[in-house]
């Protein structure tokens, strides 16, 4: 299961990561390898076997809607690399 | 307290809690002066053992002045004055959060995780936030942003991970008491290399609320200790439902220190096979059999004609699902809201790509990489919804096996700690490190490491795994075993020999 070059850079895409010629080429031997250990559950029958995406069988959760304090757009905008005024600042989104 | 011990601060910190709660409220010793003592010995091994990304000693030591108070006043909680090591990974709105990222270098959180709240109110003092592997990530704390940390047996060789600076500290000898995370053997894996007790909750009975995500259907907070006693009482104290967190249970937390020495009499203990085979070092499989045969002798039935026939799929299973998880958890690390943010490129979108490039270390893109891959269109099926479906056959087996025993018996590790840098270069080699921790997180299953001897003068350790929401079961064995043996109370010396001065 070896992957192509390309579909390394399709999922740095779409993850959203930048890589180097040479990060981009040592990922994609090791996930090659990582892949191909995948393959392994091939040999399990699944067949009619429900997915499981949590161990314990809470349904949907409803809390009470009470109103309580949050902490405070000051707090929050003190980690922002970037301000202006009460906003979050970022560069263009459309261009 | 024992008659005739010492009660000077300094002989205290190699006591079990219990110990020096004893000794706190007697007024043998305040928790101001237990504080200094326990930062003073943190200071002098950090240098060779690098437990800490962020010591916290003014914290520290104004939690011990009002646990003075409360102390005076008579109405202490079992953790009032106790030191207590708190993983990088569990956010405290005044101390920097790192979670072993160059990501979050001087993040500040804006609230207190729910299991740090609970400990401030229960008086305990936090000493520093413990080293780890980036996001949680690794078996070994070397990919810790921050450096790695050492084994306190062997100061060339890892701690285990991804708890590794938690592991250290408490084997060291510098704190009693430490908060882990275990996502895929996160607790158990450093506990055993470090040659003290680790529990890993059963999915839903501590909070996550607070706790930087990795892979949310898999981790859980748990606790460190030396010994059976003081794990149960800082379980105890982090358990039970939290508003702030939907997966946590509805249900009552019991006193896990009540029925620690009822013993083990007609115990019904079950060693699936499969985890007993292959791939063992020597050294583990004598200490994890001589450990069976004393269980046998304390009363316990063993049985080996235990299958688990799908759990050989785990490190696949594993590798799916978290990395899917965190590939969601992390794309919050976007440079716009806090942390690192990169701000040289020619666009939003590569600032974005360079934040995470640079943020990020190997592991982690690694993983956000391999995630990504398998919820991507086309290999959803194949991948993810594959091995979430392998995971009902193995969380099946596990119920089925438990409904005929009270618990499960494995090794923790296969091997003993591997030397600093060992298995870098091979993902695969350190994923297989994990092999008998993995599948319980599949199961959402409680279990922890408890010593069981020494291989090439390195710490093993076995694994009880029990019924959901019994640790109690786990911890009552623990405490028996530990009547019989003194593997829990050996200590290492590497670190002192490095701090001593030359």
């Amino acid at each position: 299961m070896a992957l192509s070059h390309s579909e390394v850079w399709h999922i740095a895409r779409l993850a959203r990561i930048g890589l180097s010629d040479a990060e981009a080429d040592r990922l994609r031997e090791q996930l090659s390898t990582i892949l191909e250990h995948f393959q392994s559950l091939n040999a399990y029958d699944t067949d009619g076997v429900p997915p499981t995406a949590q161990t314990f069988d809470l349904t949907t959760v409803e809390r009470a809607d009470e109103p309580r304090p949050t902490a405070g757009a000051e707090l929050v905008l003190a980690n922002a690399p970037r301000r202006e005024g009460d906003f979050l600042r970022v560069r263009a989104v459309l261009e | 307290m024992a008659d005739g011990a010492d009660p000077t601060p300094g002989a205290l910190l190699d006591a079990p809690v219990h110990e020096q709660a004893c000794a706190l409220r007697a007024g043998a010793v305040t928790a101001r002066a237990l504080a200094e003592a326990t930062l003073a010995r943190v200071r002098a091994q950090e240098p060779a053992l690098h437990a800490y990304i962020t010591l916290t000693p003014e914290l520290a030591l104004a939690a011990a002045e009002a646990a003075d108070q409360r102390l005076r006043r008579g109405d202490a909680a079992p953790l009032t004055g106790i030191p207590i090591a708190v993983k990088d990974l569990l956010s405290t709105c005044d101390a920097e959060t790192t979670a072993g990222s160059a990501m979050l270098r001087g993040f500040r959180p804006i609230v207190d995780c729910t299991v740090v709240a609970r400990l401030r109110a229960a008086g305990a003092v936090m000493v520093g936030k413990a080293n780890l592997d980036e996001f949680a990530m690794g078996s070994s704390t070397e990919y810790s942003a921050y450096g790695s940390t050492r084994n306190p047996w062997d100061l060339e060789r890892v701690p285990g991970g991804s708890s590794g600076g938690s592991a250290a500290t408490v084997a060291a000898g510098g704190v009693p008491l430490a908060l882990g995370t275990d996502t895929g053997g996160s607790i158990r894996q450093p506990a055993a290399l470090c040659g003290i007790l680790g529990l890993k909750p059963t999915y839903g009975r501590v909070s996550r609320f607070g706790v930087i995500a990795f892979a949310s259907s898999l981790e859980q907070v748990g606790p460190f200790a030396r010994d059976a006693e003081d794990l149960g009482l800082l379980l105890g104290a982090i358990a039970g439902h939290d508003p702030l967190d939907a997966t946590t249970a509805p249900l009552p937390v019991p006193d896990y220190t009540a029925d620690l020495a009822r013993g083990i009499e007609g115990l019904r203990v079950g060693v699936p096979r499969e985890l007993l085979g292959e791939g063992l070092e020597p050294g583990v499989r004598e200490a994890v059999e001589a450990a069976l045969a004393q269980l046998a002798a304390l009363g316990a039935r063993i049985d080996r004609d235990v299958s688990l026939p799908s759990v050989g799929a785990s490190l696949p299973v594993y590798y799916l699902i978290a990395p899917s998880e965190a590939s969601a958890n992390l794309a919050r690390y976007d440079g716009v809201k806090y942390g690192y943010s990169a701000h040289d490129g020619p666009g939003m979108w590569d600032d974005m790509e360079q934040t995470r490039d640079r943020g990020f270390g190997d592991e982690v893109k690694r993983r956000i990489m391999i995630g990504t891959y398998a919820l991507s269109a086309g290999y959803y099926d194949a991948y993810y919804l594959k091995a979430q479906k392998v995971r009902t056959l193995i969380r099946r087996e596990f119920e089925a096996a438990l409904a005929t025993h009270d618990l499960l018996l494995t090794p923790t590790t296969p091997g003993v700690a591997f030397r600093l840098g060992e298995k870098l270069g091979d993902p695969l080699a350190m994923y297989l490190s994990d092999l008998f921790t993995l599948p319980v997180n599949i199961a959402g299953l409680p279990a922890a490491s408890i010593p069981c001897g020494f291989a090439e003068g390195l710490p093993v350790g076995m694994q009880l795994i029990g019924r959901a929401f019994e640790e109690s079961t786990i911890l009552r064995a623990a405490h028996a075993y530990a009547t019989v043996t003194d593997w829990h109370l050996r200590r290492p010396g590497a670190v002192a020999a490095a701090a001593m001065p030359s």
